[in-house]
């Protein structure tokens, strides 16, 4: 956790990047529980982005996701979830995805492939994301991925049973970037 | 009292097949709550819920019936006063069985996590993820079914009086019909 915070405080002066609106972005996720939709978000993160909409080999986007501050159903199940079986937050507090390149795919389109790990388990992922204006002018980021839970080794144990829960979940980020300075 | 006095098989096998599926959701649901987290509980959670979207369509099928079909009176010799809560208890008990499962139903739905009758059948969640909220839907869920404990025993308390201190035939209008009476 500190050594993470260490490493944005370091990481913040390189990148000329657009500062983040936390209020208007969010990570939420879908999970199934028993054939039925489960949803969730992560309260805490930080995303460090500097996007280039004319020159997307440039830009690059990275987020660290603070896991024990999930929010889900339950007290119950938010704690079961910070649990050893799960993300086992004690050892692997932080999610983490760093871009490794980003494509245009079409008008207001792009690609983003990057390295998601979580819990000591690293993955290739791309997220196709669409970009537009709010009213107030800010850069909009709306992409989503599915990724499968028990290739991170979340939900071991008896719950790697996706009979209960399902081995696919949907990830679903909305980030709104406001004016660089 | 005459044949013609009898509920209708239809009906009597509605009321049998509704107050089963009360206790054993009931019964699941004060069993259920306690258990540590586990693939097992989810499991009963979803059963739960299936179970009282079926108490509410029996619920549902059993008004209709009523419609078409009116329930015998009770006897003539009934106090005014007997006629009147057997009314408020009947009314109440209807419209408990429908509004405890939508009270299920909204909670379900405040705490993110749909429900999909049967695995089936998927419902649209009624609200959006809200914990205050869903707190306060689980008390009204609760309130609901301790009153409808109260409304049981009333039921059950009458029908047995009726059989065995007044015996007067009316419980035995909603039995199935034994073969030599």
């Amino acid at each position: 956790m500190r050594l993470a915070a260490v490493l944005l405080l370091a990481l913040a002066p390189l990148a000329a990047a657009q500062p983040v609106l936390y209020d208007k972005s969010e990570i939420r996720f879908v999970s199934k529980q028993m054939g039925a939709d489960v949803e969730g978000r992560f309260r805490r993160w930080k995303a460090d982005i500097d996007f280039r909409p004319a020159d997307p080999a440039h830009s690059h986007a990275g987020f660290e996701i603070d896991l024990a501050s999930i929010d889900l159903a339950s007290e119950e199940s938010e704690a079961e979830l910070r649990k050893r079986d799960w993300f086992d937050t004690q050892r692997f507090p932080l999610a983490t995805f760093r871009s490794t390149s980003i494509a245009s795919t079409g008008e207001n389109a792009y690609d983003i492939a990057g390295t998601l790990a979580i819990k000591g388990a690293s993955r290739d992922v791309t997220v196709p994301v669409r970009l537009r204006k709010d009213a107030a002018g800010n850069a909009v980021a709306e992409g989503q991925f599915a990724l499968k839970r028990l290739a991170f080794k979340v939900g071991e144990g008896p719950w790697s049973d996706t009979s209960a829960v399902a081995d696919d979940v949907t990830v679903r980020v909305r980030i709104t970037l406001g004016h660089a300075p | 009292m005459n044949a013609d006095a009898r509920y209708t098989g239809a009906a009597i096998a509605l009321h049998w097949t509704g107050a089963m599926l009360i206790l054993l959701g009931a019964a699941l649901g004060l069993f259920m709550t306690g258990l540590p987290l586990s693939p097992a509980k989810l499991r009963y959670y979803a059963w739960h819920k299936w179970i009282g979207i079926t108490v509410f369509l029996v619920a549902a099928a059993r008004l209709a019936w009523r419609a078409a079909t009116p329930p015998p009176p009770l006897p003539q010799a009934t106090p005014l006063w007997q006629a009147r809560a057997a009314h408020a208890v009947h009314v109440l008990l209807y419209l408990l069985m429908l509004a405890i499962p939508l009270s299920g139903w909204l909670y379900s739905s405040a705490t993110g996590v749909s429900v999909v009758y049967l695995n089936l059948v998927p419902l649209p969640n009624l609200v959006a993820k809200d914990k205050a909220l869903a707190q306060a839907l689980l008390v009204v869920h609760q309130s609901l079914n301790l009153t409808l404990a109260m409304m049981v025993a009333a039921h059950v308390g009458a029908a047995i009086k009726h059989q065995w201190i007044d015996r007067d035939g009316v419980m035995a209008r909603m039995l199935p019909r034994r073969r030599a009476s």
